[in-house]
């Protein structure tokens, strides 16, 4: 293994602190504002009510959520809206230990997709599991793929047209 | 490269937009608009008939990460082969033009679009493309590229400014004849002249504003494209080129990626005189210079003659060469990376004989020339015919 070793000088926090070195910043700021459009828009606003809703395509029959203002399958327009129910059940999901950005977490986060009912079968939303434990073996004992789960949406006066606007899908009559 | 060893045409062509904003479409629902056009042109349904699509887009215009594996559904694509191009639109229709010839494909589509009004910072966006070592921490907006360009091409060409200003007067002008077009404007030299300055000699009137769009073209190769029409617009050559990067030592004057782009594109074509081979062009006009520069480049006129050419009012709609019928990026928008196809566009349908009120008569042959805008120094040329 010798012949993978190379002399090299390491870099130490305090040589960068120090000015020990030439460094240059370089901070990137990207500011976007994207058109939610026909679809999402529609979508956003029925969550600030308090609803889901999806798109049917009259052609192959399914209803999909989030909506869409095309069939990705028969490539045409979706034809009518349909008011879906905020229960659903499980088709996957992680026990996640880490933040977004690698902090160890406390207490684990559980996302999860779940299956709207009233939706197609596969058609989801992603969101994230709550009051189902506070350890990963804990949360492994209450969650299986097929859990039945409801929204827990926030107070009216505290939506803003957004994912958030449900705060997590908590397992029904738990 | 030799003549294309198989015949590749573009059978259908379709676009949503083009305005400065466009807040009641998602650029999924403008994408799906422009493609629902291009697909029903073309006569095809692309879930049975779609082989690929090639898409050109830039992560940072999009505000998205590898925003490519966001494009398939709303093009009829989803599960076809998906080949995404960093860079401008027109070398995405070479990477299409590439799978028919190489028989990976027999129909291609090739897209691109700008949600320009979404990017909040564009020009923040804009400078993020330079040196972050030599040019980030001077702190200067990147148009200033343009001021230092257009200064030597004036020195060394002896171009008098007024006959930048009179590209503005002349793609302005043709925009208003253009439903397409965001920015139509009958404008006089002296409001070129005198709006706003932003890097001394250019004027805020010589620099394109944003735009909004989407463009979508449909490729087959020659047998299908038979088939399927009976105007099919022939992609004859295709060049394209990146020259040095250097803001400190690259070339100020001869836009040589264009020139290397067209020398190609030509050769492909069979092309010895191009200054008598076309009956139209669209070609990049991101600040009006450039549309100067870029005619030279392409060898239809000696440099420092385009400008006394414009002034003459030969690149009029009427004139010697129509330059920039549809209004250039100056009159419809810039698109960001869907600008190469924007030129594209009307090329082809000028050739198709659908150019409405601006239809330059008998239009046989096209040149289609791109610039994939500030820092770069990437051009590309696509040669159009109504012939095979
Ligand atoms: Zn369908």
């Amino acid at each position: 293994m010798e012949r993978w070793v190379y002399p090299t000088t390491g870099l130490k926090q305090e040589d960068l602190e120090e000015a020990r070195v030439c460094m240059t910043r370089a901070p990137l700021r990207g500011e976007y504002a994207w058109d939610a459009g026909v679809a999402v828009g529609r979508f956003l606003a029925e969550l600030k009510a308090g609803r889901l809703v999806g798109r049917r395509c009259r052609v192959c029959r399914r209803v999909m959520v989030p909506p869409r203002m095309f069939c990705e399958q028969c490539f045409r327009p979706t034809d009518e809206w349909v008011p879906l129910q905020d229960t659903g059940t499980v088709l996957t999901f992680s026990v996640c230990t880490v933040a977004w950005d690698m902090r160890r977490l406390e207490v684990p986060e559980v996302p999860a997709v779940i299956a709207i009912d009233g939706a197609s079968p596969g058609m989801g939303i992603l969101h994230k599991l709550g009051e189902v434990g506070r350890t990963v073996d804990e949360i492994l004992d209450r969650v299986h793929i097929g859990l039945r789960v409801q929204a827990v949406w926030k107070p009216p006066r505290r939506r803003e047209g957004a994912i958030t606007d449900i705060l997590y899908f908590r397992p029904v009559g738990a | 490269m030799r003549r294309l060893n198989t015949e590749v045409a573009i059978v259908g062509a379709g676009w949503s937009g083009f305005r400065s904003i466009s807040p009641d479409l998602s650029f999924r629902e403008m994408m799906f608009e422009a493609a629902t056009k291009a697909y029903t042109d073309a006569g095809i349904d692309p879930r049975r008939d779609l082989d690929g699509l090639v898409t050109a887009e830039e992560d940072f215009h999009e505000g998205i990460a590898i925003s490519d594996e966001y494009v398939p559904d709303q093009m009829g694509a989803v599960l076809r082969s998906v080949h995404t191009i960093a860079g401008d639109g027109l070398q995405a229709l070479a990477a299409g033009v590439m799978q028919i010839a190489a028989g990976a494909a027999r129909i291609v589509a090739v897209e691109s679009h700008s949600k320009a009004s979404n990017v909040l910072n564009l020009d923040q966006i804009t400078a993020l493309a330079m040196d972050p070592v030599f040019q980030r921490p001077l702190e200067v907006h990147p148009v200033f590229i343009a001021g230092l360009e257009l200064r030597r091409y004036l020195e060394v060409t002896r171009t008098p400014i007024e006959h930048v200003a009179r590209v503005v007067v002349k793609n302005r002008r043709n925009a208003l004849r253009n439903p397409r077009a965001a920015f139509p404007a009958d404008l006089s030299l002296e409001d070129v002249l005198d709006s706003e300055p932003l890097a001394e000699p250019l004027t805020r009137a010589m620099a394109a504003a944003p735009a909004d769009g989407c463009v979508v073209f449909v490729l087959a190769r020659g047998d299908v494209a038979r088939t399927l029409t009976d105007r099919p617009v022939w992609i004859r050559g295709l060049g394209w080129a990146t020259d040095s990067y250097t803001l400190e030592n690259r070339d100020w004057e001869g836009a040589r990626y264009l020139r290397q782009a067209a020398e190609r594109a030509y050769r492909q074509a069979g092309i010895r005189s191009p200054r008598r081979a076309f009956d139209l062009v669209e070609v990049d006009d991101t600040f009006a210079y450039k549309e100067l520069q870029h005619l030279e480049a392409l060898g239809l006129c000696r440099p420092g003659e385009a400008g006394w050419w414009t002034a003459e009012g030969a690149t009029e709609v009427g004139g010697e060469l129509p330059v920039n019928p549809s209004g250039g990026c100056l009159g419809e928008g810039h698109l960001l990376d869907a600008s190469g196809l924007a030129r594209l566009l009307e090329a082809v349908l000028q050739l198709r004989e659908e150019a409405g009120p601006r239809q330059v008569p008998n239009a046989r042959t096209a040149l289609v020339a791109s610039w994939r805008g500030l820092p770069t120094t990437t051009g590309a040329v696509a040669v159009l015919s109504r012939e095979p």
